[in-house]
């Protein structure tokens, strides 16, 4: 430091690479919400229900992961794949016992239905593991430092699984024939299953894809915020704001709200006073609502009559 | 079965049935007066949180029952209604002055969150509440010179024109009379065109536009009335909690509070009822089967002699005794109540009554569900 | 001065001209039916009527007065009522409650009134009642009257559509399709009301319909409309067999 103030741009200069340390994390934790967001669309978007467990399918997904690595001593990849395949069935076989028995029900039944499937989770978690705080070794601990900045190299995870993931998913919903199927069963339930696309089975993969999702976001986000069962629920509230800041039902606007999210968390932490970090997002959410009730990428509908 | 024959309109919009359903109604006031003679003290004032709970009930019930609006945030309107109240009280107002403020104030917190909702529904209006809720939380721990914030802030007990109820007694009578009062207005508003005007909101907005119902005012009426309710529990709430802080207002609150109308029923007020004794009882409940389940299975193992009753008791309790079991146990209700009977505990009182009432001709087809492929709520 | 008027309506959704330049006056006391094949904007029309679509251009006059910029919330009270294609009922109430809601553009209590449930709210509460029972008795539904809507069969729901519009005691009724998804019995039940609107009650009809066989048995004039834009206006025989009507609807 003492070095660096010698410096004559010292002073913009480490304003600027605070700025650039501070946008890094907001995008990295941003991409989180992103990716716990996508989850919610992937769901509402098929299948109209709006899951508020995704959230702590995101702490089940890490504790998981954890029991791999800590307990059994597995690769982190290793672990990190069996948790996906693990939470991913979980999440089929919700859809399949529970949740297919309420479609068609108003949409807070459902609401309410996932907040309580939420809450048992939790409690399973906390039974199983206990309500200590865990942390989960990860190959990425080191830092990088790039003309002031230091890149951290879990919050560069993050990005990359994002994006990797989000490619992933792009390549599977576009190219091949069930990912096709499941955007024309979003699009309209009856024709897709007049066209003999097995409605129910693309459900079930959905709330696959969509538990998988979590994982991957649970399992990132690990190193960050450490492992806990309520690691979740603060998640998941900050994604829903960022789903419906987007759009409900839009999937970029979902990452791009998610993005949003995140920054403007960061960066009220930095500037505004205490408090402002975990009530800025939502205000303004709440303004945006104001001025777009749709959000930036829904559109708004009416009825028809 | 009892068959009734009307002789004239007004009939139907009486406040209760007839005389035999007014008898009922009677029966039950009866009862829940003379209850505190035969009920411990502790418990006393465990039924008190049951008025408290049910005035929060029918607030939530208006709102997301008959206008079906969604609120995630009515906790915070609680605590409105509740820091008011003791601000108030703390500045030597008069407890009856202090609680119409503490309802002026929420009333109008209800009037400003429910203008985004006039464009907004289904899960819009959730976050949108939702924000709103976390936004007050922490305008309570922030703003000192009102709430104190996380040192938190000591409520004496109410003292009304010179009166005090200091006892859980004279407290559980209070709340009863404001409870009481609370469903005769509501029950006055829902006979009458505002009620109808909610229903109507509820189930087709168009169509209630068209037959002259202006949305705007009926859906922020709804929101103003049901954040006034929450107003008036919030202040007996301050009391029989006796210390506020900015935690107990809090998101998990306000879905207990949701809970609280599914497991009761929605769309009625009796739901309101129901699903307050369910939520103000199960904890205490809980905590009674902590104990006896293990101690009565010790017994049975005594008596018996076979071991495993003892073990079995000796799990369930040391189950019950883990952190975080008891939202496990109202998460698993809601589920099972949301698969298994979606009009909650009122539905179940409704077909066991006419299967006593129809006996032995009930035919379970009655209140049978139509099967339907999934409905769009996208389009509302 | 006409009754009702409309006056080169228009409206576009996103570039396509849903309903074009249509014009047309619906005298008191008749029976105004338009027509046209799937998609052709009649139902839209009503919308603009109701109040529900802003047109983006044209003028709808009502009894001498511009109702084009009112809300749509306070067409009831002006005496325009409607019915709806896919039916828009209260579900979770009763026909009685769906009823009473109609009356709701004649209600005079304030919010404190009926807090306290006054006896100016119980007179006015039982006039609403006398007035939705004379529906009742018109339309005969006195046996569905304490029935949830969810529980009655679609003809049933299509009646009390009607009855509902019948009790916000309109000038001008709009039909839209009354007899979609009738059978034949209650077509002509529905033929028969309609009617009996008309000459017993006096309230002008206007309506969308498609068969054909109704149309002409009820209606004294008929507009057909394709692609948003008139074909052809008269009496129902003459408008029948027009031949750009016939085009439209056999193609060629």
């Amino acid at each position: 430091m003492a070095t660096r103030a010698t410096d004559p741009c010292g002073r913009t200069g480490r304003k600027l690479a605070i700025f650039l340390q501070l946008t890094l994390n907001g995008l990295a934790v941003g991409c989180i919400y992103g990716l716990v967001a996508l989850g919610f669309v992937l769901i509402y978007k098929a299948t109209e229900l709006v899951n508020f467990a995704q959230g702590d399918l995101l702490m089940l997904g890490a504790f998981v992961t954890f029991m791999g690595v800590v307990w059994w001593e597995l690769d982190y990849w290793v672990a990190f794949f069996i948790a996906i395949v693990v939470v991913s069935a979980f999440g089929a076989l919700l859809d399949a016992t529970v949740l297919r028995r309420v479609i068609g029900q108003p949409q807070f039944a459902v609401v309410m239905l996932t907040i309580g499937l939420g809450a048992m989770f939790r409690t399973f978690a906390s039974v199983t593991w206990g309500s200590e705080i865990y942390t989960l070794p990860t190959p990425f601990s080191g830092v990088t430092v790039i003309g002031g900045v230091t890149l951290s190299h879990q919050y560069l995870s993050i990005v990359a699984g994002t994006l990797l993931l989000c490619g992933v998913l792009y390549a599977f919903f576009t190219h091949t024939r069930i990912g096709i199927a499941m955007q024309a069963t979003s699009q309209n339930q009856l024709a897709a299953y007049y066209m003999g696309i097995p409605v129910k089975l693309i459900f079930s993969l959905i709330w696959a894809i969509s538990a998988g999702t979590a994982v991957v976001a649970g399992v990132l986000l690990a190193p960050v915020t450490l492992i806990d069962i309520n690691m979740g629920l603060a998640v998941a509230l900050k994604a829903f704001a960022a789903a419906v800041l987007g759009g409900f039902g839009s999937i970029p606007g979902a990452l791009v709200g998610g993005i949003i999210i995140g920054l403007i968390e960061l960066y009220a932490g930095a500037t505004l006073p205490e408090g402002f970090k975990d009530t800025a997002p939502y205000i303004v959410l709440l303004l945006m609502l104001a001025v777009r009730p749709q959000g930036l990428f829904g559109t708004l509908a009416r009825k028809k009559v | 079965m009892r068959f009734l024959f009307k002789t004239s309109y007004a009939q139907d919009i009486q406040l209760f049935r007839d005389r035999v359903d007014a008898g009922w109604y009677g029966l039950l006031a009866v009862v829940v007066l003379l209850l505190p003679a035969v009920i411990s003290d502790y418990y006393v004032g465990e039924v008190a949180w049951v008025f408290i709970y049910a005035i929060c009930g029918v607030s939530l019930m208006v709102l997301v029952g008959y206008t079906g609006l969604i609120s995630l945030g009515h906790a915070a309107f609680l605590g409105i209604g509740a820091y008011a109240h003791a601000y108030f009280l703390q500045h030597g107002m008069p407890w009856v002055v202090s609680v119409v403020l503490a309802i002026v104030i929420t009333t109008a917190c209800g009037i400003i969150v429910g203008l985004p909702a006039l464009r907004m529904t289904g899960i819009y209006l959730a976050i949108a509440t939702l924000a709103f809720s976390v936004i007050i939380q922490e305008v309570f721990s922030r703003w000192e010179s009102v709430t104190h914030g996380f040192a938190g802030m000591p409520v004496g007990k109410p003292v009304i024109f010179g009166l005090s109820f200091d006892s859980d007694l004279a407290f559980y009578y209070l709340c009863l009379f404001f409870l009481v009062i609370t469903l005769w207005l509501t029950r006055n508003l829902l006979r009458a065109p505002t009620g109808r005007a909610w229903v109507a909101i509820r189930d087709s907005e168009i169509a209630a536009q068209s037959m002259g119902v202006n949305l705007a005012i009926y859906k922020s009426m709804a929101f103003a009335y049901s954040a006034a309710l929450m107003g008036l529990a919030g202040a007996l709430f301050a009391h029989k909690i006796a210390y506020l802080a900015p935690d107990i207002f809090t998101i998990l609150l306000s879905i207990q509070l949701l809970l609280l109308v599914i497991v009761g029923g929605l769309g009625s007020l009796h739901g309101a009822i129901f699903g307050a004794i369910f939520v103000a009882l199960l904890p205490p409940v809980i905590a009674i089967l902590r104990d006896s389940i293990p101690a009565s299975l010790a017994d049975a193992t005594a008596a018996t002699g076979i071991g495993l009753f003892g073990l079995i008791g000796e799990g369930i309790g040391s189950f019950l005794r883990k952190p975080g079991v008891e939202a496990g146990i109202f998460g698993l209700i809601l589920v099972l109540v949301i698969l298994l009977e979606p009009r909650g505990m009122y539905g179940r009182w409704l077909k066991t009554r006419i299967f006593f009432s129809t006996f032995p001709m009930y035919k379970r087809a009655t209140f049978k569900r139509q099967k339907t492929y999934m409905k769009s709520e996208r389009l509302r | 001065m006409s009754f009702f008027q409309a006056d080169n309506l228009s409206i576009n959704f996103g570039g396509i001209k849903a309903v074009d330049g249509v014009s047309f006056t619906v005298p008191k006391g008749q029976v105004f039916t338009i027509i046209g094949p799937n998609g052709a904007g009649k139902t839209t029309i009503f919308n603009l009527v109701s109040r529900i679509y802003e047109p983006t251009q044209g003028r709808l006059v009502f009894e001498g007065n511009d109702i084009t910029r009112v809300p749509p919330h306070q067409i009831a009270a002006l005496g325009i009522a409607r019915t709806f294609q896919n039916i828009e009922l209260f579900e979770h109430a009763t026909l009685l409650e769906n009823l009473l809601l109609a009356r709701h553009a004649h209600k005079k209590s304030g919010f404190f009134a009926e807090l306290f449930f006054l006896p100016s709210v119980r007179r006015m509460e039982v006039e609403h009642r006398e007035a939705v029972e004379r529906v009742i008795d018109f339309l005969d539904l006195q046996q569905y009257r304490d029935s949830l809507i969810v529980n009655l069969p679609y003809g049933v729901r299509k009646v009390t559509e009607l009855a509902r519009a019948l009790c916000t005691d309109p000038k001008l009724l709009l039909l839209d399709e009354p007899s979609s998804g009738l059978n034949v019995e209650e077509t002509e039940d529905m033929a028969f009301w309609i009617q009996d609107i008309r000459s017993l009650l006096g309230i002008t009809v206007l309506m969308v319909e498609h068969d054909m066989k109704l149309v002409s048995a009820v209606s004294d004039q008929v507009l057909a409309l394709n692609y948003g834009r008139p074909l052809a206006m008269g009496s129902p025989r003459e408008v029948q067999t027009h031949p750009e009507v016939v085009r439209a609807y056999l193609g060629g």
